[in-house]
């Protein structure tokens, strides 16, 4: 597609689907393969979490917590005191939700380099429901100081950016989804903590997305060629930091924003975006996301559609923008 | 490395550092009274003869670590630490002050020598469980003791029960917890605000080796101490019973006195009755 080594053909039927926890199951095994000082620990959610794949090749360097996300998250200050790089994992519904006080205190003010993994974020967990569907995570972590907030797009991004977060010296949180979704990126898509990337160039509206939504965005902007729309898509992996020179590049031009993700509007992506542009180029702009509001049991595919939260809303919501101008 | 002081010395520096605790309260005008007090004979014992570490090269691979979980009684630290040498006495006139490296609650970044930043309650034992598990890993275990110091309120939190059962689980037995029973919090006495009891039987339950000590008598905290590294397969706890104020007659076991700082008139009165050990001696600056 362009220099994003991105998959030719994004709608092909065969596309290959896998969740993008297992991508991170692999990259936290890779990592703990080269570095002794990666350390894991689960709070009873090792399977689900895909850290089994390191727990098995590294026993001695896994510690199970059990049901207790408050010391999961505490413990893993105290082994990062000591020099170890620790990955805690439990479904984001429970950490970050369960323990934001320690991880204020005991991680991002005490300066520890703790690697938080929040799985099962998203309406797309489904039947479970709305108790775990975790849709406050990126503002929780978000407004800490310190802390960096990741979103991968796909499994094999989620594989690098584990790695990344290895080799990075702040406190991180990474989002991560159950179900699987398309994997439409490659090996040589670039990663890099920090930074956005311009998938789709266009130059009538930017969208930017994040997660599982940037799939959806990237096929929003194809059915919106179709539609004679020349969109611009954005992936932002990075919440915080946020890229600002890539999105106020893109948005300079384009005048028009849409943000989509997977959680609340306020306080997400949208957020950060949205005083961004208040405070550097004030653009007119659109949140695609949760409503201030719950999820519910049901199918992902059914909850993605109920919210709102599919290319074919993507591409209205551009329409509608772009109509209010003419 | 800091030199072990005999018991006669230890004493009188437990009484130097009381005498500090009530100079730094009275000048920074806020702070907590009572556990600070209470606590000086535990932290002299363990800065003063139990613990190694270099107060000159704060992060020697081989110290021991201090771990102060009820944050609201530094000042009792921070005064060791500057009779250890970490830093000038002069600075301890600077706690809660703008600009201060001496942090209203301790601050990991703010002052080398400290292990880490606490003041929301609950979070030492899970901090001492993460750096035990490190230890075991890197093969040092036997070698390096974690010692943490816990309000006895603090443990109303849940997160001190979670790390409780971890210990247990794994059988931290590098880490030596330390309970400053003193019967008192914020809002009135333990027992009436959130029964404790009985708190030994509830920690051997979780796994814990458990032993009750006079938290005021420094003999046998560090008598104590020896007991806990004996102890090879289970974390150890010490309830301390002490006396909130301890030194100070009018704040003893007032729970009035848990969270606020003498006044002129108040701090005059309590450096006298120190200098004098209650009218025992003659002070000498008198
Ligand atoms: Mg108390």
């Amino acid at each position: 597609m362009n220099n994003m080594h991105l998959l030719t053909d994004i709608t092909a039927t065969d596309i290959v689907q896998e969740p993008i926890r297992k991508g991170f199951g692999r990259g936290l095994k890779t990592i703990g393969d080269a570095n002794e000082a990666v350390v894991a620990a689960c709070a009873d959610l090792t399977d689900s979490t895909q850290m089994s794949l390191f727990k098995e090749a590294h026993p001695e360097r896994f510690i199970e917590i059990g049901v207790a996300e408050q010391n999961l998250v505490t413990v893993g200050s105290g082994l990062a005191a000591m020099g170890k790089i620790p990955f805690v994992s439990s479904y984001a519904a429970f950490m970050p939700g369960r323990c934001w006080e320690q991880i204020r205190t005991t991680i991002c003010l005490n300066d520890r380099p703790v690697k938080l993994v929040g799985s099962h974020a998203g309406v797309s967990v489904g039947p479970d429901g709305a108790t775990h569907q975790m849709l406050e995570d990126i503002a929780l972590m978000r407004v800490l100081p310190n802390m960096v907030v990741l979103a991968p797009g796909d499994s094999l991004e989620a594989e690098k950016a584990t790695v990344a977060m290895a080799a990075d010296r702040r406190p991180n949180y990474i989002r991560l989804a159950r179900e699987a979704t398309p994997v439409f990126t490659t090996a040589e898509t670039p990663f890099e903590i920090g930074k956005a990337y311009v998938y789709t160039p266009g130059e009538d509206i930017t969208i930017i997305a994040t997660g599982t939504m940037t799939y959806q965005a990237m096929v929003a902007a194809e059915k919106l060629y179709k539609d004679g729309v020349d969109a611009e898509v954005i992936h932002c992996p990075t919440i915080k930091p946020l890229d600002a020179e890539t999105i106020l590049h893109s948005v300079r031009r384009t005048k028009r924003v849409i943000t989509v993700e997977e959680g609340q509007a306020a306080g997400g992506l949208g957020g950060a975006v949205a005083e961004l542009l208040a405070d550097k180029f004030p653009a007119r702009m659109h949140r695609i996301g949760m409503q201030d509001r719950f999820g519910e049991s049901g199918n992902p595919n059914e909850l993605l559609e109920k919210f709102g939260l599919t290319a074919k809303h993507i591409q209205l919501a551009v329409h509608a923008m772009l109509e209010e101008s003419k | 490395m800091v030199t072990k002081l005999s018991l006669d010395a230890l004493e009188k520096k437990a009484n130097d550092i009381r005498e500090d605790i009530i100079r730094m309260l009275e000048e920074a005008g806020s702070g907590h009274s009572a556990g600070p007090l209470g606590l000086a004979d535990i932290v002299t014992a363990l800065y003063f003869n139990v613990m190694d570490y270099d107060p000159k090269n704060p992060d020697w691979p081989e110290r021991d670590i201090f771990l102060m979980s009820n944050g609201h009684c530094v000042p009792v630290q921070y005064a060791a630490m500057a009779h250890a040498g970490f830093f000038d006495r002069k600075e301890l006139m600077t706690l809660r002050k703008y600009g201060s490296r001496l942090q209203g609650h301790p601050e990991r970044t703010k002052l080398s020598g400290l292990e880490n930043t606490s003041g929301p309650l609950g979070c030492g034992l899970s901090q001492a469980c993460g750096m035990a598990l490190a230890m075991r890993m890197d093969h040092v275990e036997r070698k390096r003791w974690i010692y943490v110091v816990m309000g006895d309120g603090e443990q109303d939190e849940g997160n001190v029960w979670e790390a409780a059962m971890l210990a247990g689980k794994y059988k931290l037995s590098n880490i030596i917890a330390i309970t400053d029973r003193n019967n008192i919090q914020i809002d009135g006495p333990t027992e009436e605000i959130m029964p404790l009891e009985d708190l030994k039987a509830k920690w051997e339950a979780f796994g814990w080796h458990v032993i009750e000590i006079d938290g005021n008598n420094i003999e046998s905290v560090i008598d104590a101490c020896s007991m806990a590294k004996a102890i090879e397969n289970k974390p150890v706890m010490l309830i301390a019973h002490t006396v909130p104020g301890k030194g100070v007659e009018f704040m003893e076991y007032d729970f009035t006195w848990h969270g606020k700082p003498p006044n002129r008139e108040e701090a005059k009165k309590a450096l006298h009755e120190l200098r004098t050990l209650g009218g025992k001696i003659r002070g000498e600056h008198e």
